[in-house]
C-alpha cells in the first residue's frame, strides 16, 4: 500500500529540519517584515531597505541554488546555464513590470521606452498578454520549463553527459546573451529592463511592497526545499542518483534514463525561473548580463561550497558565497576575483563535500 | 659659439635670398591662360583649367595646386601666389613689388573643386615617379569626365608602364561614357566590362536607363557589362567569405589545438585555456616592449622573437597549474572543469593588476600590414594570411610533436588506454605534465597571432573556450584531424552565415547545428572505435 502523500512529504526532512524551517518561517516571513514595517528608521531594531532587498536577493540565489544542486548533486548533471533559465524568469515578469509602467516612462508613451527609442509603433506579438498578471505567472513557469524540455529532451536523447553537458549548456546561455543584447530582439537589448514602478497598481518601491517580496522569496525558498527533499527521499530520487552513479547498469535495470533526467532538469529550470522572478522586482532591473557564462557557472559554486546533493548545502553556499560578495567587493574590489577564483580551486581540492560535508567530519570526530 | 649666431644667420639669409629667384623660375605659362582662371564665369574658369592640365608642365601644377588651397590670388591684373613674404606672379614666376594692397583668393566651388582635382590628378600622369603615377591614375578610376579623355589619351600614349597603362585605358573609357560619340560610348563600355569594381558598376548602372542612353546598342553592351561585374563582384565576395573563413578556421584551430591534446590526454576541460591565449598575447606585447626599448632598429622582427617567448611562457603556466591543482583533481572531470574556472579568474585578475585593466597596444610589424588585392574590390590582409600560414606551421609542429617523438608516442598511448599505458611503463604523470605544458605552449602560440588581429586585454581569452570547445566536440576527443576539419568546417560555415544573417545569429545557428550533429554522431566526426569508448 502506498503512503498517503501527507505523510511522505512529513517524512521527507527528519524533525530537527521541520524545526529549523518553522523557525526560518517565523522570522522571514513576520519577524524581519514586521521589524522592517513596524519599527520606525533610526530604532535600534529596524530592518533597513537594504537588509530587506540584499536578503531577498540572495533567497532567490539560494532557490536557483537548490535548483542546480537537484541536477547536479542528485542528478549528476552539471550545468553551466542555469543563468539563463533564471534570466528567462525574470525578463518573463519584467515584461509583466515594464508594462506596468504604463505612460509613466520618458516618452510617456504606452510602449515601453526602448521601444519608442526604436521607433517601433506597436508592441511585437510576443509581448501579447504581457499586461496579465496571471497570464505573465504561466509564462515565469513556462517559459523555463519549454527550453529546458526541448533542450533536454535533444540533449539526454542522445547521452550527453559530463564535461560534453556542462560546455553545451555554456554555449547555450552564451547564444541567449548575445540574442538578448541584440536591440531587434526586443527586451531592450543591452540595458534590459528596468525603472519599474508597480505590481498590480502598488508602488514597488515601498516598504509594503518589498517586506511582501521578502516573504514571497522566503517562502518559495521553503517550498523549494521542501519539493526538492520530497523529491530525492522518493523513490524517484534512488533512481536519479543511481542513474547518476552507473547510468548503463539503471539502463539494463529497465528504467529509461531520459525521463527522469528530463524531469528533473526541466523541474530545475522552472524553480531558476520562480526565483528569476522573484529577484527581478527586488533588484529593479534585469539585463542580458545575467545569462553570461560567468554568472552561470558562479552558481555552482555556490553548491559546491555548501555541499553537493545536501540540499540545504546549497542553501547555505549561496547565502556565503553572496554575502562574501556584497562585503568584498565593496571593501576590496580588485581582490574579489582572486577570493572567488581561490574558492573555486579550494573547494574543489579541499572540501569536496563542502561545508557541510566538513560540519559533519567535524561533529563525527567529536562523537569519536 | 654666441657670437657666431648672428652671423651664420646673416649668411644662411644671404643664401637664400640668392637661392630663390631660381625656384621662382616659372617657365612662363601663357598668362592670358593664368588670368582666365579668374574669370567671372565658372565656365571659363573650367576651360582654363582644363587646358592648364593638359599642359604637362610642372608650374601649372603648382598654380592649379595653389588655386585648389584658395592660396591663387587676384589684384587688377595680377594673378600671383605669396612665396614667403613675397608676391609672384602666377604666369612668369615674376616677383611683384610692392605687393599690392588689396588683393583676394579666387572663388572655387565645387565643380570647379572636382576640375581641379582632375586636372591636378591629369598633371602628375606625366610625373617621372611611378608611384606618383600609379597614384593619380587610381584615383582617376572614379570620377573622371569626358573633359579629361584628350589628357588621358595623351597620357595613355606616354606611359611606358603596363600596370599604369591598364588604369589609364579604364580612365579613359570611364571618360568616354559621357561621350556624345555612341560608338565611342559603345567600345567604352564593352572595356568596362572587364572590371570588377563597385563604381563602375554605379557608372554604368544609369545607362541602363532610356532617358540616360538614347542608344540601344549601348544600353544592351551596358547590360552584359553591369551582369558581368555583379558575377564578378559576387565571385569576389565569396572567394573574401572563404578566405575570412579560413582564417577564422586557423584561429579557431590555435586556440583549439592545445585543448584537443588536453582534453585527449587527461580528460578534463581546462577552463583557463582561454587565459594561456591570454598570457602568449601578453608575451608578445612584453616582447615588443622589450624590443622598443632595445633594438628598437629590429622592431619588425619582434614577432619572431615572440613566438618562443609566448610558448614558454603559456607552458610553464599551463606546467604550474597542471603539477599544483589540475594533477590532485584526476578523474573528476566536472570538479576540474570549476577549479580551472577558479583559476582562469586568477589569472585574468593578475593580468589586470600587472598591465592595467585597459586593452594594450601591439602593432603589426611593417610586414604584416596592408594587404596584397587579388582582385579589386577583394583585398587580403597580410597579417591574416601570415597566420594561416603560422597555423600551418604549428600543425606541421604539433603532428612531428605527436607522431615522430617519444613524447607524442606517450601521449597517443595514454590517450588511448591511460592504465595499460601505464602498465608497459609510460610514465604518466610525466607525460601528463609534459602534455599540459605542451598544449598549454601551443596555446601561447595561438596567443601570439591573436594579438596580431584582435584587441589584447585580462578578458581576451573568455571568449575563446566555447568556441574551441566546439571544435574539440566536433572533432572528436584526441583527434587532432578531427579538430583541423572541424575548425575549418565552423569557421567557413560561421563567416557564410555571417555574412547571410549577421554575427549573432550566425553564432546561435552555428551552436544549434553542433548540438544536432552531436545527436548524430555522438563522439565527433572522428570517433574512437572501441570498448573503451563508453566512460
Amino acid at each position: 500500500m502506498r503512503t498517503p502523500f501527507t505523510i511522505r512529504v512529513l517524512a521527507a526532512m527528519p524533525r530537527s529540519g521541520w524545526i529549523a524551517m518553522g523557525l526560518f518561517a517565523a522570522i522571514t516571513l513576520v519577524l524581519m517584515p514586521a521589524l522592517h514595517l513596524f519599527v520606525p528608521e533610526g530604532h535600534p531594531f529596524h530592518v533597513s531597505n537594504y537588509v530587506i532587498t540584499l536578503g531577498g536577493k540572495i533567497m532567490c540565489y539560494a532557490i536557483v541554488a537548490v535548483a542546480m544542486d537537484l541536477v547536479w548533486g542528485y542528478a549528476g548533471i552539471l550545468s553551466l546555464g542555469h543563468g539563463m533559465f533564471f534570466a528567462l524568469g525574470g525578463y518573463a515578469f519584467g515584461m509583466y513590470l515594464m508594462r506596468g509602467i504604463g505612460t509613466d516612462g520618458s516618452y510617456q508613451s504606452h510602449l515601453p521606452d526602448f521601444m519608442v527609442f526604436l521607433d517601433w509603433k506597436e508592441l511585437p506579438w510576443y509581448w501579447a498578454g504581457s499586461d496579465s498578471f496571471v497570464l505573465t505567472l504561466i509564462l515565469v513557469l513556462a517559459v523555463p520549463s519549454l527550453v529546458a524540455f526541448v533542450f533536454g529532451y535533444f540533449a539526454f536523447r542522445s547521452r550527453i553527459k559530463g564535461v560534453y553537458f556542462a560546455i553545451i549548456t555554456q554555449a547555450l546561455t552564451f547564444a541567449a546573451m548575445l540574442l538578448f543584447f541584440r536591440n531587434e530582439t526586443g527586451f531592450g537589448g543591452n540595458n534590459g529592463f528596468t525603472d519599474f514602478k508597480r505590481i498590480l497598481g502598488y508602488d514597488i518601491t515601498s516598504p509594503e511592497m518589498r517586506a511582501t517580496l521578502f516573504a514571497l522569496s522566503a517562502l518559495a525558498l521553503m517550498l523549494a526545499l521542501l519539493a526538492g527533499r520530497y523529491l530525492a527521499t522518493s523513490k524517484f530520487g534512488r533512481v536519479l542518483a543511481a542513474i547518476r552513479d552507473a547510468e548503463s547498469r539503471v539502463m539494463f535495470i529497465g528504467y529509461n534514463p531520459l525521463h527522469y533526467k528530463l524531469f528533473i532538469w526541466t523541474f530545475s529550470a522552472m524553480l531558476c525561473g520562480i526565483a528569476g522572478a522573484l529577484y527581478v522586482p527586488q533588484v529593479g532591473i534585469i539585463n542580458p548580463g545575467e545569462m553570461s557564462p560567468a554568472n552561470s557557472i558562479e552558481i555552482a559554486i555556490w553548491v559546491a561550497v555548501g555541499g553537493r546533493g545536501t540540499l540545504i548545502g546549497p542553501i547555505i553556499g549561496a547565502g556565503l558565497v553572496n554575502g562574501f560578495k556584497s562585503f568584498f567587493t565593496v571593501a576590496f574590489p580588485e581582490y574579489w576575483l582572486f577570493f572567488l577564483g581561490a574558492l573555486f580551486v579550494g573547494v574543489t581540492l579541499w572540501l569536496p563535500e563542502g561545508v557541510v560535508g566538513l560540519w559533519k567530519r567535524i561533529r563525527a570526530r567529536v562523537a569519536a | 659659439m654666441t657670437d657666431t649666431g648672428p652671423t651664420m644667420k646673416r649668411l644662411l639669409l644671404t643664401l637664400l635670398l640668392l637661392l630663390l629667384p631660381a625656384s621662382n623660375a616659372f617657365a612662363a605659362l601663357d598668362p592670358a591662360l593664368v588670368r582666365q582662371l579668374a574669370a567671372e564665369e565658372s565656365d571659363d574658369k573650367i576651360a582654363a583649367i582644363r587646358q592648364l592640365g593638359a599642359s604637362a608642365s610642372a608650374d601649372a601644377a603648382k598654380v592649379l595646386k595653389a588655386m585648389a588651397d584658395d592660396e591663387l590670388l587676384v589684384a587688377d591684373e595680377a594673378v600671383f601666389i605669396f612665396d614667403g613674404e613675397q608676391a609672384v606672379d602666377a604666369a612668369t614666376g615674376a616677383v611683384i613689388d610692392p605687393v599690392p594692397e588689396t588683393y583676394e583668393s579666387i572663388t572655387v566651388n565645387n565643380r570647379l573643386r572636382s576640375e581641379l582635382a582632375n586636372a591636378l590628378a591629369a598633371l602628375k600622369l606625366y610625373d617621372p615617379d611611378r608611384a606618383v603615377r600609379l597614384a593619380a591614375a587610381t584615383e582617376l578610376q572614379s570620377n573622371a569626365g569626358i573633359g579629361m579623355a584628350p589628357i588621358l589619351a595623351a597620357a595613355m600614349a606616354k606611359e611606358t608602364d603596363a600596370g599604369i597603362q591598364a588604369l589609364l585605358k579604364q580612365a579613359h573609357a570611364l571618360a568616354n561614357l559621357e561621350n556624345p560619340d555612341a560608338a565611342a560610348r559603345l567600345a567604352a563600355v564593352e572595356l568596362l566590362a572587364d572590371s570588377a569594381s563597385p563604381a563602375t558598376r554605379g557608372l554604368l548602372l544609369p545607362l541602363l536607363d532610356e532617358a540616360n542612353e538614347p542608344d540601344a546598342a549601348v544600353r544592351e553592351a551596358a547590360a552584359q557589362a553591369v551582369d558581368a561585374i555583379e558575377a564578378r563582384l559576387a565571385f569576389g565576395e565569396i572567394l573574401g567569405q572563404i578566405f575570412s573563413g579560413l582564417s577564422l578556421s586557423s584561429i579557431l584551430l590555435l586556440a583549439a589545438l592545445g585543448l584537443a591534446i588536453t582534453y585527449g590526454v587527461m580528460g578534463v576541460i581546462n577552463m583557463a585555456h582561454g587565459e594561456l591565449l591570454m598570457i602568449g598575447a601578453y608575451a608578445t606585447f612584453f616582447t615588443q616592449t622589450l624590443f622598443r626599448a632595445y633594438f628598437p632598429d629590429y622592431i619588425d622582427w619582434y614577432v619572431l622573437a615572440a613566438i618562443p617567448a609566448a610558448f614558454l611562457a603559456a607552458a610553464l603556466v599551463g606546467m604550474l597549474l597542471e603539477r599544483t591543482v589540475i594533477r590532485r583533481l584526476y578523474g573528476r572531470p566536472l570538479e576540474t572543469l570549476l577549479a580551472t574556472w577558479g583559476l582562469s579568474l586568477i589569472l585574468i585578475q593578475a593580468a589586470r593588476m600587472l598591465f592595467g585593466a585597459q586593452n594594450v597596444e601591439v602593432a603589426n610589424p611593417v610586414w604584416m600590414s596592408g594587404g596584397v588585392e587579388i582582385m579589386a574590390g577583394l583585398v587580403l590582409p597580410w597579417n591574416r594570411i601570415v597566420i594561416i600560414g603560422f597555423t600551418l606551421f604549428v600543425l606541421a609542429l604539433v603532428w612531428v610533436l605527436m607522431q615522430k617523438t617519444r613524447l607524442g608516442l606517450f601521449v597517443r598511448a595514454i590517450t588511448q588506454n591511460r592504465p595499460m599505458a601505464g602498465c608497459v611503463g609510460v610514465p604518466t604523470g610525466r607525460v601528463d605534465t609534459m602534455a599540459f605544458g605542451l598544449g598549454a605552449g601551443i596555446a601561447g602560440l595561438g596567443g601570439v597571432a591573436l594579438s596580431q588581429i584582435a584587441n589584447v586585454g585580462p578578458d581576451m581569452g573568455q571568449g575563446y573556450i566555447v568556441d574551441s570547445f566546439l571544435v574539440v566536440v566536433l572533432g572528436g576527443v584526441g583527434q587532432l584531424a578531427g579538430a583541423v576539419w572541424a575548425a575549418l568546417g565552423l569557421g567557413v560555415v560561421t563567416k557564410f552565415l555571417e555574412g547571410w544573417s549577421g554575427a549573432v545569429i550566425a553564432k546561435i545557428v552555428v551552436l544549434v547545428i553542433v548540438i544536432v550533429f552531436i545527436q548524430k554522431r555522438p563522439q565527433g566526426l572522428f570517433a574512437l572505435k572501441g570498448r573503451f569508448v563508453d566512460n
